[in-house]
Parts: structure tokens; C-alpha cells; sequence
């Protein structure tokens, strides 16, 4: 009984505060990352607000993917807002799975979200989720290794000085290798970085007419150049590493360099997550031949599913979730370093964020550097950096990454990796329609 | 005599000693759960240290393990009675009226376990939207008693054939009814066997993890989906894995012990005649 | 008035089978003529303005897939390597906690608990804290002993993933075959101890026997389950590296439902119905008939 009274009393002073009817409850789908952690932490305040009343379900990232597109696909209806990313969005904003974001009010600031993270985002002109964080990749290195051994990173690395780097820094004997790349298989996971490496070495997924580039010079060339430097300097083991391994690895202080995502430069500098927080320094995506697609470009976005009942609330939400204002309130509670990146100006500009975060202006470098319309030096019919903008891709990923990994762990040749890789991608886009 | 002692403590040693093997996973995982991030991913594992109780307060700051818990209790020990109550009549008939076709309905009910979930899982989703059993206890009652049904009706049916016939033909001369016979003269004999295939199918619903997943959302997850949201987060996890993984597997691992006399005595399937 | 009761004839068992028989049936064939029907259609959920049908293409897709014939043959490896271990692990525990030592029952309260862990978690727990070739055990008793830290999932990522699946199982193995081994006449042994056969040999001509109809029970019933393992490969190695650890149940999530290729993964689930009743139909030939015998 009391409890009926005190959410009636919330409800009514929510609606007497916003105008806007409560009683409401909205489902969140959201992947477990830190950063969305942190928002389901603070999302009391966003009732208190509003008098809204919040459902999470929180998976993990393939989980959540696999339940968000079979219930919007089938229009299960079950979330009112999704957590998607840059590879998805554009596919379902052209499906109309989702509901346009170009309404969430004056305040909200758009021309405050960085433009080529609003573009990742934008189908036809319109918005269809709204960045949350936003990452590029670049490279992590030890400081403290560097300068204990009289080496020097230039702030523009290329792919032969990092080999440098990793065989004079590979000490296997005291736990320390010179470097730590994805090597788990997954278009997500080793797909992202090898991706970014045939970029820079000049290569493509698909030529113009869809067809399958994985036997081209350039991808034997960048994935010879991946194998033989993380087969030589790399942990053991590195076929079962993704990200988290890697910043396991690295934060435990097992790693001279990683190069991966930006958005992990938070999470390093945290005393209480790393023991190498005062001993990391930031250079850029390391190039080989031409500098398009050496970083990736990549955006946790919130979205609306059109079979939402409750889309007004859940846009209510969205403009809370990605504002000014919760990013401000993410620094002021947990911490200026660990507040959401990649996404505003305002951030980078805000002189607390840059005391806190030494990592900010390399990262926004990468971020405005990170154009997913012109991904490599070749032209190509697809967008996107390190994926390929089709609905075919997860698939496609999944089975050159698995590849990929083979010859990383010493299975198979390069040659033969690739050549079972190229006909794998040719059997599936042939089997989707993309090419006879 | 000497002898004897020795045989008995190189048995006692041996016997730990596969134990202790067994277990020792399970041992690391509860250990690793009260050691700090960094303690926990540290190259050489130390096995002195203050142990914290913080990755347990942080793993229920984030999500409500009561009622993950709650989830997994009902949906467990419901889709055990309904695929009880299913089983059991359909497992008597075949026992003791078996036709020409028994065995082949044995068996076809025992290959529909045999079919991989990721083919069915479009349609089944599909049929469930239009009932309206998505992310309901209710639709994941009907779908474990469904799954275990092949297995249960398989188990009970050896339980009963085991069961002496002199005894139900003792019942039909003094009257009874078949229905008679299933109550009074069956169903305690079978007790065992029934408890056994029942705690069998409590534990396997328990730890089934590819429905319970793509079928719920914010309401009926069971603890399989609480597990789903720490299995990978990002950065340094394995100590607050290690306490979800503990709260995930404890009831059912207490259960299991305390049950254990029960799931033995009728884990037989009729093997030991 | 009454009938006689042998061979049951003369009642009808309907009533009682029925319900349960057409539950499952119709569970069984609202889907089965669903994903039939799907498996002759193009339709990918992200795509869904691409339909119509297109024959057996869906069909041909995955049976000319170069990778089946590795998936099938690791199925096999993965299901025979379990069972392998797991029957005569499970055997050799059953002699050793049927006896009585210091604890036993305790002791066997430890070797029991890995069944009641989670797939996932245990999958989880294997990859990360025990056979992680950096910080996990494994790695540190290998360097302990000057040796080097092994690279499970990379070099021997089969095998890993069966003993993972081999340590959830073989307390279940114990489970079924203690309990056989306990209604074992111990008079029928003493006898044969007084005749002068040593223990081997009373393991070999009484023991094993007693248990062959418990063995053969275990191997049915993990054999259904370990068809379609999927979890413990999906957390640790992801079917790689390469093909190396993918099984058929993997494939057809990673050919099909990872891009959600409705169409195809039916076409999947429709063939490995077709292998899971070949299968069993070899175990209702190998064993099933003796447990209506």
C-alpha cells in the first residue's frame, strides 16, 4: 500500500514537473561494456526526472545482437530502446526498423555530435540512433618500456616501426610481449583489426562489381605482415584473444604495444582497472602503404524499434542518455576519464575532461580521421571501415576471421587460409544474389 | 592388518586425489571470486591474500540476482511437473500395454533431442510472438517440459517396466482400474525412479542457456541470462565472473547435494537388473 | 470381466499415451513443417524485401560447403572423444567411490558438483582461469616446472573443448555407474575371490559385465545431448582456429543464423534431423534393444 502511494506521489510530481504522462516503463536492451554499465547506474536520475520507469536487459554483445534482430525482425516487440552499433544501423534505418531521431528536442545540440559519428549513423539524411560513445583505434604503448630500452614512438607510427618495436620489446620470459593484436576469430573481433591493416596495405573486401578481393596481393600481403609479427611477438594463445583479452593483458602489464580501440584509453588510465595507468602513452593507427582505413571507425548507438509502443518515452530517454548533460554527470560522479567518448565537442572542449584524459586530442584525431565513405584508397561499393555495411557481412566476418585464424595458429598457409576464405565469401555472395 | 591399513590409505589418497581434480575448477572459481581485479589475472595465482567481498556487491549493483534466482526456481521446477504430469501416464501405458508401435514412439520422442536448437529457432520464435509467450515464465515452463518430456517418458517408462507385474494382476483381481492401479499400486513403487528423473530435469532446465535467452527479455530471464551479462564484459572481469558464476551455480550445486541420495537410487533406467 | 494382464492386450493404453504423444507432436511438427517450409524459401530476416522460392538451392548451398564434411567428421570426434572419456573414467571412479575410504562420501559429494554447473559457466571458467596460456593455472604450473605455458585453444582446440565437455559429463558417467555397481551381489564376488581370481579378473568377468546395460544407457544419453554441443565451443574457440573445432551445429549458426539466413539455417535443421535419425537408428540397433529386452 505505502508503495502504491509513493509512486503515485512520484508519478504525479514527475507529471506536474515534465508535462509528460508517467506510469510508464520502458525496456532498455544494452550491451555489458562499462560505459553502458555506468549508464544503467545512473539511470535513477533519469526517473526521478521523469517519473519513468526503466527495465534492463544487459547481455552480452553477440547475445544481445542476435535477440535485438530476431525480435525487431519479427517485430516481437519486446525493447523500447536498442543498443546498436555503426554496422547495424544503417542496414535497419533502410529496412524502417527504426524510428528517426531528428526530433529530440532544441536542447538536444546536434551540431555539438561530431560529424562523421552522426554520418556512421544517418541513412537518407536522417538520424536513426544516436551515438552513445564513439571509438577509432589507435596504438597503446608502454612509456615506461620505451624509454628503458632508448626507443621512441613517433606520433605517426608506420607498420615497420612497430615490428621494430615488438622484436627489441618481446621478453616471452618475463611475461612481457612486444605486442598484443586480436586474433579471436569474429567480424567483430580479429575481422576489425585485419580489416583496418589490408586498408592501410592498399587492399579492399570487393572490388565495384561485389566481387570477393581476398586473394588480391595487397590482403596476402597484410596478412602475412599480421601473422609473422603476432606469431613472432605476440602472447601465446593469441587466437583466443579479442578485445577484452587484450585489455586484460594489457592492463596487467603484459603488453609493449596494442594497437585497438579508443575507447578502452578510459578504462587504462584507471588506476583501479589497470596497473599500467601511469605508464601508457597514445601514438596513431600504425600505416603501411596509404593512410585511408589504417583506424577503424565505430559507434554504440541508441535506437528506436518502430514496433515500440512507447517511442516518445524511449526518445525522452535516448536525448537523456547521449546529452551534455549525462555526460557531465558521468564526469562529475564517476570520474572525468570515464566519461563517454567520441561523441560531442563539448567534451573535448571541456578543459576538466582534457586534464583528466592526456589520451583526448589523439583520440579525437582518430575519430575525425575515421571516414567510413572513403575507406580505402580503392573505391569500393560498400561503406564502412572495418565491416562492410551488408547484411551478409556478420556471416562473411565469421568465416575469414576463422581463416585468419588458422593461419595464425599455424593450421594452414596464408595462401591457403586466404584461398579458403575467398571461395567461402564468393559461395555466400553468391548464394545472396550479389554476384552470378 | 598392516596391509589393510595401507590399502585403505593409498585408497583414501587416491579417492581425494580424483576429487580434488574434479573439483578443483569449481575450487578456483570460488577462490578467484574473493580476490581482487588485479589479484585475479595476476601471472603467478596467489593463494594468500585478504579476500573481499566487492566483486559480489558489484555483481548485485548491477543486475538483481533475487529475482534472476526466482526466474530459474519456477521456471525449473515447473517444467518439471508439467513434464511429470505429461510423462507419467504416457510412460505407464507403454510399460504395461505395450503395442507394435511402442518402441518406435519411444524412440522418435528420444530424436526430437537430437535436433539442433539454432534451426528451430526462427520458427519457434515466431509461434511464441503470436501466443504471446515471449519473455513469459509461462512460455518457458511449456517449452523446458517439452524439451525434457523425451527424456522423462524414456526414464519413468524403465522405472516401470521394472516394477513386478504379479502385483498389478494382484490389484486387477481385487478390482482395480487401471487408473486405480496407476495411483495406488504404481505410483509409490515408482516413487524413486520418479524423483530422480524429476531432480534430473530440474538440474538440465537449470542450466539450459539458448532458449532461455532468445525467449525472454526483461521479465522471466532465469540466471542463465543474469550469466549472459557478465560473460564478457570489458577490461578486467574475471574475479566479478567468478562471483556471478558462483551465484549462478550455488543453489543448484546445494540442491544437487542435498539430493543426491534421491537422483542416485532412481538413476538406474532399469540398467541394473 | 477382467482380462488377463499379460501382454496387456485388451486395455487400451490411448488414453494415457495420448496426451503426451500429440504434445509433443504437435511441439515437434508445428515447427518441423515451419523450418520445411522456410528451408525452400529465401528469407533473411535482415532482407526480408528478398523472398520467394528457390527450390533446393538452400539445400545445396550447405551440402556443397566444403566445411560439412570437417564439421560432421569433428562431430564425431567430439561426441566419440567424450564418450570415450567419460566411460571409462566414469567406470574407473565408480570402482574407486564404490569402496569405502576416509570420506567417502564426502569426497564423491566433490567429484559430483561439475553436472550441476552451467555450459557456459564452465566453459567460462576452463577458458579464462584454468587453461589461459598466460594468467591462467595452467600456465603457471607450466612455468613452475620450466616448461612452456601450453596454448590450449589454439593448438589443441578439439581436444580442449572435449575435455571441457568430458569434466561436465563424467560425474554424470560416475553418477549411472556407481549406482550399478552398488546392486552388484557381493557374494557373486567373494565367490570368485574364494576361487582365486585376482581383482583384475573379477573387474573383467563380473564387474564390467554387471555394468555393460549401465555403459550402454550412459552412451545413449550423452550421445543425445553431445550432438548438439554448442556453448562450450561458441564461448571458448568460436569453431576455430579454422574449422578446427567447429561441430555441425556450430556450422549451421555460423553459415546461417549469424547473418540470419533463416532460409539456409532451416535447410540446416532439416539435415541434421536427417543424421540425428541415422544416428539413431545405430543406437536403437546397438542398444536400445536390450532396454525393452
Amino acid at each position: 500500500m505505502r508503495t502504491t502511494i509513493a509512486a503515485t506521489l512520484l508519478a504525479g510530481i514527475a507529471t506536474f514537473g515534465t508535462g509528460i504522462a508517467a506510469a510508464e516503463t520502458l525496456t532498455i536492451a544494452t550491451v555489458n561494456n562499462a560505459d553502458m554499465v555506468v549508464m544503467q547506474k545512473l539511470s535513477p536520475k533519469f526517473k526521478e526526472k521523469t517519473g519513468i520507469d526503466l527495465n534492463w536487459v544487459i547481455l552480452e554483445e553477440n547475445v544481445l545482437r542476435q535477440r535485438v534482430t530476431t525480435d525487431i525482425a519479427t517485430k516481437g516487440g519486446q525493447f523500447d530502446v536498442v543498443t546498436i552499433g555503426a554496422y547495424e544501423t544503417p542496414i535497419w534505418g533502410k529496412q524502417n526498423w527504426l524510428a528517426a531521431l531528428d526530433d529530440l528536442g532544441d536542447s538536444y545540440d546536434y551540431k555539438d555530435v561530431f560529424e562523421p559519428v552522426r554520418n556512421m549513423l544517418t541513412v537518407n539524411g536522417k538520424l536513426y540512433a544516436a551515438p552513445f560513445y564513439a571509438e577509432s583505434s589507435f596504438t597503446y604503448y608502454r612509456k615506461d618500456l620505451f624509454d628503458k630500452a632508448g626507443l621512441t614512438m613517433p606520433e605517426q607510427p608506420t607498420y615497420t616501426d612497430i615490428k621494430k618495436f615488438a622484436a627489441a620489446l618481446h621478453k616471452p620470459a618475463d611475461n612481457q610481449y612486444g605486442i598484443c593484436l586480436r586474433g579471436k576469430p569474429g567480424w567483430g573481433e580479429n575481422m576489425a583489426y585485419v580489416g583496418t591493416l589490408v586498408n592501410t596495405f592498399g587492399g579492399r573486401w570487393f572490388d565495384m562489381e561485389w566481387k570477393p578481393q581476398l586473394t588480391s596481393p595487397e590482403w596476402k600481403e597484410a596478412v602475412t605482415f599480421y601473422v609473422d609479427m603476432l606469431k613472432n611477438y605476440g602472447p601465446p594463445g593469441a587466437t583466443s584473444n579479442g578485445h577484452n583479452e587484450n585489455r586484460a593483458l594489457f592492463s596487467s602489464g603484459n603488453c609493449a604495444m596494442w594497437v585497438d580501440a579508443t575507447a578502452a584509453a578510459g578504462h587504462i588510465y584507471n588506476p583501479a582497472e589497470s596497473k599500467v595507468a601511469d605508464k601508457t602513452a597514445f601514438a596513431k593507427a600504425p600505416i603501411a602503404k596509404v593512410e585511408n582505413g589504417a583506424g577503424w571507425g565505430w559507434a554504440w548507438a541508441l535506437g528506436v524499434p518502430n514496433s515500440s509502443k512507447k517511442a516518445a518515452a524511449a526518445k525522452q530517454f535516448i536525448a537523456w542518455a547521449t546529452s551534455k548533460d549525462y555526460i557531465t554527470l558521468v564526469g562529475e560522479t564517476q570520474g572525468w576519464v570515464s566519461a563517454p567518448p567520441g561523441t560531442r565537442k563539448s567534451t573535448y572542449e571541456n578543459p576538466e575532461y582534457k586534464k583528466a584524459a592526456p589520451f583526448a586530442d589523439t583520440v579525437l584525431k582518430a575519430i575525425l580521421a575515421a571516414d567510413p565513405t572513403r575507406p580505402t584508397a580503392q573505391p569500393v561499393p560498400y561503406a564502412g571501415i572495418q565491416f562492410v555495411a551488408i547484411p551478409e557481412f556478420q556471416g562473411i566476418g565469421a568465416q575469414v576471421g576463422q581463416s585468419i585464424a588458422a593461419a595464425l595458429s599455424g593450421q594452414t598457409t596464408v595462401d591457403q587460409a586466404l584461398q579458403t576464405a575467398q571461395s567461402a565469401v564468393e559461395r555466400t555472395m553468391k548464394q545472396a544474389g550479389y554476384i552470378k | 592388518m598392516r596391509l589393510k591399513l595401507d590399502r585403505h590409505a593409498a585408497l583414501s589418497v587416491t579417492g581425494w586425489l580424483a576429487a580434488g581434480l574434479l573439483f578443483f575448477p569449481i575450487a578456483w572459481m570460488l577462490l578467484t571470486s574473493v580476490k581482487t581485479e588485479i589479484e585475479a589475472v595476476a601471472t603467478t595465482p596467489s593463494l594468500i591474500f585478504t579476500p573481499t567481498l566487492e566483486n559480489y556487491v558489484a555483481v548485485q549493483e548491477r543486475a538483481d540476482y533475487l529475482k534472476f534466482a526466482l526466474n530459474s526456481v519456477v521456471v525449473s521446477f515447473g517444467s518439471t511437473l508439467l513434464a511429470l504430469a505429461l510423462a507419467v501416464p504416457a510412460a505407464y501405458g507403454m510399460a504395461f500395454f505395450p503395442t507394435k508401435r511402442t518402441r518406435g514412439t519411444l524412440l522418435w520422442m528420444l530424436s526430437t533431442k537430437m535436433m539442433p536448437p539454432v534451426g528451430a529457432l526462427v520458427p519457434v520464435t515466431l509461434v511464441f510472438r503470436d501466443l504471446g509467450l515471449i519473455d513469459t515464465l509461462a512460455g518457458l515452463v511449456v517449452v523446458y517440459a517439452l524439451i525434457n518430456l523425451p527424456i522423462v517418458v524414456w526414464m519413468l517408462y524403465t522405472f516401470f517396466r521394472e516394477i513386478p507385474r504379479e502385483i498389478l494382476e494382484a490389484g486387477r483381481m481385487d478390482g482395480a482400474t487401471p487408473l486405480d492401479e496407476l495411483r495406488f499400486l504404481l505410483l509409490p513403487l515408482a516413487l524413486p525412479g520418479m524423483a530422480s528423473t524429476g531432480l534430473l530435469a530440474v538440474i538440465l532446465t537449470w542450466n539450459e542457456a539458448f532458449w532461455s535467452l532468445n525467449l525472454t527479455a526483461a521479465h522471466a530471464g532465469p540466471l542463465t541470462a543474469f550469466i549472459a551479462s557478465f560473460s564478457a564484459p570489458e577490461g578486467l572481469f574475471w574475479a566479478k565472473l567468478s562471483a556471478a558464476s558462483t551465484m549462478a551455480v550455488a543453489p543448484i550445486l546445494v540442491f544437487g547435494w542435498l539430493s543426491q541420495r534421491q537422483l542416485v537410487r532412481g538413476l538406474t533406467f532399469g540398467a541394473v537388473k | 470381466m477382467n482380462q488377463p494382464i499379460k501382454g496387456g492386450r485388451g486395455v487400451n493404453a490411448l488414453p494415457f499415451v495420448a496426451p503426451s504423444v500429440v504434445i509433443l507432436f504437435v511441439w515437434m511438427i508445428v515447427p518441423l513443417v515451419m523450418t520445411l517450409w522456410f528451408s525452400f524459401q529465401r528469407y533473411n530476416l535482415l532482407s526480408p524485401e528478398l523472398s520467394g522460392f528457390v527450390g533446393l538451392s538452400n539445400y545445396s548451398f550447405l551440402l556443397t560447403d566444403p566445411s560439412l564434411w570437417i564439421a560432421m567428421a569433428n562431430t564425431l570426434l567430439l561426441v566419440g572423444g567424450v564418450l570415450a572419456i567419460t566411460v571409462v573414467g566414469g567406470t574407473l571412479l565408480a570402482v574407486l567411490f564404490d569402496q569405502d575410504f576416509f570420506g567417502s562420501k564426502v569426497a564423491r559429494l566433490l567429484a559430483i558438483a561439475p553436472f550441476f554447473v552451467m555450459p557456459t559457466v564452465s566453459a567460462l571458467i576452463w577458458k579464462n582461469l584454468l587453461m589461459h596460456p598466460v594468467n591462467g593455472v595452467s600456465a603457471a604450473i607450466a612455468r613452475a616446472l620450466g616448461l612452456q605455458p601450453v596454448d590450449w585453444f589454439g593448438q589443441w582446440p578439439l581436444f580442449s573443448v572435449t575435455i571441457i565437455v568430458a569434466w561436465q559429463w563424467l560425474p554424470f558417467a560416475l553418477l549411472i555407474l556407481l549406482t550399478a555397481l552398488q546392486s552388484l551381489d557381493h557374494e557373486q564376488k567373494e565367490a570368485a575371490r574364494m576361487d582365486g581370481a585376482g581383482p583384475l579378473a573379477i573387474f573383467w568377468y563380473i564387474v564390467l559385465p554387471h555394468m555393460g546395460r549401465a555403459i550402454k544407457v550412459v552412451v545413449m544419453i550423452e550421445t543425445i545431448f553431445f550432438l548438439s554441443i554448442f556453448a562450450e565451443i561458441y564461448t571458448t574457440t568460436g569453431g576455430g582456429p579454422g574449422l578446427a573445432s567447429t561441430n555441425l551445429t556450430y556450422l549451421i549458426y555460423l553459415r546461417a543464423l549469424l547473418e540470419f539466413d533463416v532460409g539456409t539455417a532451416s535447410a540446416g535443421g532439416v539435415i541434421a534431423i536427417v543424421l540425428a535419425n541415422i544416428v539413431a537408428a545405430f543406437l536403437v540397433r546397438s542398444i536400445a534393444r536390450n532396454l525393452d529386452a
